[in-house]
């Protein structure tokens, strides 16, 4: 290639390429902030008619859901999500502190990226894929030997002992749990160790130096200062759980009716749209579904956006990356 | 127990805690690829990708139509989310660069890249299906386009802003206005990693299922035909493995390991080269 002569003039721009490169980026990015707009209004105007025959607040406490008589209330699902969410976190929780613990002070250097890279496809296997695991390997293994081991020991408890209780079908709303922590632990776990990874050197040097174990610098320097990521974390694991369709749906058992016992099959809010919108007929009928869909819209919103606050303070505090 | 023995004891025993977690997060990784290889691996062979699917109770078959169906579905939410989502990046980071406008469209993006797929599905039914009066390969791609425009814009703007400020302004000084900076200077440099970012979308999109549940729906039989209900892999897993055939459940097998074989091979690509990248 050739350079043009030199004239001396300065070559000539036309302002409107300029204008309308920034108008063209500007209106992708506010078609963004559209689209969660238009995906709120048609969850409301869609919900609108189920809301106004049953009562937003009734519709949340009834049991009932049943196509025949149009009479619908998301109770049943309502109780499966937050159920089936509880238990991936309280499983998922610990685990996912360890795993980041593991990685950012134990491992050694060559096996750092190795082990992180390992976990992360965890949550890049599709969700599909857990759901096939799910019904065909992990339900029957569940319900011949762990289940019958749960209904043993912690079954026979007073009070709790209901929890643990269920025919040994092995799809149900605890296996969901499981399977659910098994998707959610490499996203906090990634979230953890980043945020861990903020805290400066010269605190646990220092730590370190003042003679503490490996467990009393994570535990009383690194947590207490990485406390709003680690919050954050959670709540980003709880926002996955909490909107995780299709894995739950091979697994939950799809049952309308409300059981306490976890062994029991149920239902949560996403796999009954997946596995009903289609069939749905009536405007009830749709309408319900899709007041399901903004409960659980709403859920999630509400869970993510402190996720993100939490981990914006975190990142405010130390210069890193949310 | 003195005090010096009962805290070695608790940090041997909760640094034994932490390796036996990461144990078992790996047990599991190994688990689900071990029982993929072993029930996927023997269907995986040539009629798998020149059959189409079978129908209920007749023998063998494959999943051609179902594998088209979902490369032509992808393909078409890349193509309609990736420039959305590549300017959104760019104004995010060069023309509103600290207006709460970017910080919003963050905030938002944020919010969308964690939304339930479902309820994306269930809004393009809404918005596309609905209205035109049928299933379409179309609404599918719209739906997967909306999951993979997050992960577009957060990449790129990732990847802009690891350009120097001082190449904006070299290329500023030498008189380029700000569209060529951006475009000649900035996207050049940041080229690669905005690739990637769609990459790691398409590994996001290929296997979602529950948003093309009622948009693209399925269909048993071999279509291009993107304003039709159109097969895809996903939703074919979802329908054989519930369905009553050993057939049925060994082509979803086989499908299942495809899918995660080519998912699984996307991120390790992308995840080796942007975190070359971001040291």
């Amino acid at each position: 290639m050739s350079a043009p002569e030199a004239t001396g003039e300065r070559p000539k721009h036309n302002p409107l390429t300029e204008t309308l490169f920034k108008g063209l980026s500007l209106s992708a990015a506010l078609l963004v902030l559209a689209t969660l707009g238009a995906i709120i209004a048609m969850l409301v105007v869609g919900a609108w008619p189920a809301l106004q025959k049953f009562g937003f607040f009734r519709f949340l406490v009834t049991a009932e859901w049943n196509p025949v008589t149009e009479t619908f209330g998301a109770l049943t699902p309502i109780y499966g999500t937050l159920v089936t969410s509880a238990i991936a976190i309280i499983i998922g929780l610990p685990v996912s502190f360890g795993i980041a613990l593991f990685i950012t002070e134990l491992c050694p250097v060559w096996l750092k990226r190795p082990v992180s890279t390992a976990i992360e496809l965890l949550a890049a296997i599709p969700s599909i894929i857990y759901g096939m695991w799910g019904l065909f390997i992990f339900a029957p293994f569940f319900s011949e030997t762990i289940q019958p081991w749960l209904t043993d020991t912690l079954g026979q408890v007073p009070v709790i002992g209901a929890l643990f209780d269920g025919p040994p079908i092995g799809v149900s709303v605890f296996t969901a749990g499981i399977i659910l922590a098994i998707m959610i632990i490499p996203f906090i776990s990634s979230v953890m160790r980043d945020v861990f990874e903020t805290v400066p050197r010269e605190l646990r040097e220092s730590a370190y130096g003042l003679g503490c174990t490996t467990w009393e610098v994570m535990w009383k320097v690194v947590l207490p200062l990485t406390r709003a990521g680690v919050v954050g974390a959670v709540m980003l694991g709880l926002g996955r759980a909490l909107g995780e369709t299709m894995a739950v749906t091979f697994v939950i058992g799809n049952s309308h009716d409300f059981n306490i016992g976890l062994f029991w099959p149920g239902n949560s809010i996403a796999s009954t749209i997946a596995n009903e919108f289609t069939e749905a007929d009536g405007e009830i009928y749709t309408a319900s579904l899709i007041a399901l869909g903004l409960v659980l819209f709403m859920i999630t919103f509400i869970v993510l956006s402190l996720a993100r606050l939490m981990l914006a303070r975190m990142a405010k505090t130390y210069g890193g990356k949310s | 127990m003195n005090l010096y023995a009962r805290r070695k004891f608790i940090n041997a025993f909760n640094l034994t805690a932490s390796v036996l977690t990461t144990l078992f997060g790996l047990f599991f990784l190994a688990w689900i690829l071990w029982v993929l290889f072993a029930r996927g691996f023997a269907g995986l062979d040539l009629s798998l990708f020149t059959q189409d699917m079978p129908g209920p109770g007749s023998e063998g078959g494959g999943l051609r139509n179902a594998i088209v169906g979902s490369l032509l579905i992808t393909l078409a939410g890349i193509l309609l989310g990736a420039p959305v989502g590549i300017l959104s990046g760019i104004y995010l980071s060069e023309y509103g660069r600290g207006t709460w406008l970017a910080a919003t469209v963050r905030f938002v993006s944020d919010i969308l890249l964690s939304a339930p797929s479902i309820v994306i599905g269930v809004f393009v039914y809404a918005i596309m299906v609905a209205p035109l009066g049928g299933f379409s390969g179309w609404a599918g791609a719209v739906a997967l386009a909306i999951i993979a425009l997050p992960v577009i814009l957060r990449t790129t703007e990732d990847m802009m802003l690891l350009v120097p400020d001082t190449m904006r302004e070299a290329a500023a000084a030498l008189g380029a206005p700000r569209w060529k900076v951006i475009l000649s200077v900035v996207l050049r440099a940041a080229r690669s990693g905005v690739l990637t970012g769609v990459l790691l979308a398409v590994a996001r999109i290929a296997g979602e299922t529950a948003p093309l549940l009622f948009t693209a729906l399925n269909n048993q039989f071999f279509s291009l035909d993107m304003s039709k209900p159109m097969a895809n892999l996903p939703v074919t897993i979802f329908n054989f493995a519930m369905g009553p055939y050993d057939n049925w459940h060994d082509l979803a097998w086989a499908g299942s390991l495809l899918i995660t074989l080519v998912v699984l091979g996307l991120n390790v690509i992308t995840r080796a080269f942007l975190r070359g990248k971001k040291q």
